[in-house]
């Protein structure tokens, strides 16, 4: 099943996520977008050309965008805010909290340039922690696909559901592995089946996780592999599913160890099946300038990190 | 419209009255402002909005009014339940447990009237902004109306939003400023100044109106002129003069009752000031 995981281009998730506006700038005439002075970042340029009315430039000014999304939805449009993730939630979280969240406004929160993979530009702009604001947040679904094609299906997924979402994405240029087409919130997809090791893995660590369980099976042990595109709903039933088979269980994320997609399924595992389980995920510390893969490496989100958390679990 | 003024005179007595009882029956809440703002909510729901007390969340075709200083619930409250959103009755619920009226205005309980959670300043104008861009959209050629208080414009976000009005010619929109000089720590001059409040909003852009908060002839008048501007290709402001705690003589003026509930000596004695003219809930 993995051989079936392999790429001939690379692609960044933000360009999914702006062929995907585009398209949806096509087909759903509800839907209009806000940006805080990023177009060119979020890969606006084409819904924009073609659909002027429908798009509202807000200038530097994040709160502000928020508080109009909410209005819009209020209204009855489906508002996407576009900016970096960083930008996205923490400088705005009362904003998302009060006039979304709890208003239960239909806006679209879409975050590019998230995690240590935003590179050069150094901490400042490498938000590590969005992703545990953001799911604490009563009735936000929270969505971190893993490469230009989940990205793009999951930008028109979120268009006609009814509810606030955020959508996480990146910045770098990345392997273009994953199927076109159908995204289907809140489902896991499992990647491989094995008995071994149940091997999670969001955002662009899903590529690292392939490669490692690639070299794991080709080693003998049998793992399971399961791209969590939705952290928020979490699809338990599939997780419980396979950890009942595994009986360990490893999560991989470009994002801080608190608040994040292990932390949700160490609560779940902890209350339902008590499960021996690692994660790969930055631990209690803000990035640095370098280049993305230099960077994942530095911080312990390598394939060979994805591995060797694997093998002491099966040790 | 000619305006009744000795009718709107007497559905604000009763709002005030509730706005008190309220208060007291809760033990807590933020009469002050609330007292201050009453005929302003009374000539808005009773004269001057084109609304449909059937509640529709996304208000197609029909007069929107956001609120942005949250806290002064209590006057919405009576407003909305007085020109038939909800029953009357519902007021006895304000801030209790398992009530739709909730401290400070919250959609989550589905109260009918409400848009948008408000409670946290300066988050009012933006979302106002939104709807009327939506208005805009659909090709509605009614308007959205916001209620902010002087304090809150203290918080930066409101003055993004002022920016983005005047640069994206939000001209289907009238913000109103309650202009009572105070908040909770004390006058706005000893807590943080606004300085020359009309020229700060006219450096931004925006068309200003001053108006006297507790006289509806001014109030009526000025909103429909600014009504008629609407379509002209800049945003509006009123800056709204209006006293804290206005209709009960120990409350007026000052700060101390802008988050304090009454005893119940007060309670009567503020009631004995406020003639009951539609009946209490």
């Amino acid at each position: 099943m993995l051989n079936k995981y392999t790429y001939t281009e690379k692609k960044a998730t933000r360009d999914g996520f702006g062929d995907g506006m585009t398209e949806l700038g096509r087909e759903n005439p509800n839907v209009v977008a806000l940006c805080a002075d990023l177009i060119g970042s979020l890969k606006l340029d084409k819904f924009i050309e073609e659909n002027p009315d429908r798009f509202f430039q807000v200038g530097i000014a994040e709160a502000n965008m928020m508080g109009i999304a909410a209005g819009l939805a209020t209204a009855g449009k489906t508002p996407f805010t576009c900016t970096f993730a960083n930008f996205s939630t923490g400088r705005v979280y009362d904003q998302i909290r009060q006039s979304i969240a709890y208003s239960d406004k239909n806006v679209k929160i879409c975050a590019s340039h998230a995690g240590l993979t935003l590179g050069e530009d150094g901490a400042t702009h490498q938000i590590l922690e969005d992703i545990g604001m953001m799911k604490m947040l009563p009735g936000m679904t929270v969505i971190n696909p893993a490469d230009y094609n989940q990205t793009k299906a999951a930008t028109k997924a979120i268009a006609s559901y009814k509810g606030p979402v955020y959508l996480r994405f990146g910045r770098p240029s990345w392997p273009v592995f994953m199927p076109e087409g159908e995204f289907e919130i809140g489902k896991a997809i499992v990647m491989n089946e094995g008995t071994d090791v149940t091997l999670v893995a969001t955002g662009h660590m899903l590529w690292y996780a392939v490669q490692a369980a690639k070299e794991l099976e080709e080693s003998g042990v049998s793992v399971e592999l399961i791209n969590i595109h939705t952290i928020k709903p979490l699809d338990e039933e599939a997780i419980l599913k396979s950890v009942k088979k595994t009986n360990v269980c490893v999560v991989a994320e470009e994002h801080q160890m608190n608040g994040g997609l292990g932390e949700s399924i160490a609560g779940l595992l902890a209350r339902q099946h008590p499960t021996a389980m690692q994660m790969v995920a930055v631990n209690d510390s803000f990035g640095e300038s370098g280049k993305p893969e230099e960077l994942l490496k530095k911080y312990g989100l390598s394939t060979e990190d994805i591995i060797n958390a694997c093998k002491k679990l099966i040790a | 419209m000619s305006i009744d003024i000795e009718k709107l005179k007497a559905i604000s007595s009763q709002v005030r009255r509730d706005i008190i009882r309220q208060v007291a029956s809760a033990n807590s809440g933020h009469p002050g402002g609330s007292l201050g703002c009453a005929d302003f909510f009374t000539a808005m729901y009773f004269h001057i909005l084109k609304h449909d007390p059937n509640f529709n969340m996304d208000g197609r075709n029909e007069d929107m009014f956001f609120l942005s200083n949250g806290h002064i619930s209590p006057v919405w409250y009576s407003t909305l339940s007085r020109s038939g959103y909800f029953p009357i009755d519902e007021l006895a619920t304000f801030r209790k447990i398992n009530s739709r009226l909730q401290g400070h205005p919250a959609t989550h309980e589905g109260l009918p009237g409400i848009r948008i959670a408000s409670g946290s300043l300066g988050q009012g104008l933006s979302a106002a902004i939104g709807a009327a861009l939506a208005k805009k959209l659909n090709k509605d050629d009614r308007n959205v109306f916001v209620l902010m208080g002087d304090g809150e414009l203290q918080e930066g976000q409101v003055w993004e939003a002022m920016m983005f009005a005047a640069h994206h010619t939000i001209d289907n929109l009238i913000a109103i400023v309650d202009w009572n000089g105070q908040q909770i720590d004390g006058p706005n001059d000893s807590v943080m100044s606004l300085g020359d409040l009309p020229a700060k909003w006219k450096s931004f852009d925006w068309k200003v109106s001053e108006i006297d908060g507790h006289d509806f002839g001014n109030i009526i008048n000025t909103v429909e002129k600014c009504i008629d501007n609407c379509g002209n290709g800049y945003p509006q402001v009123i800056l709204m003069k209006t006293e804290m705690g206005k209709g009960v003589d120990f409350m007026e003026g000052t700060h101390h009752w802008h988050g304090k509930a009454p005893n119940a000596e007060q309670t009567i004695n503020a009631l004995s000031q406020l003639k009951e003219t539609l009946g209490d809930y």
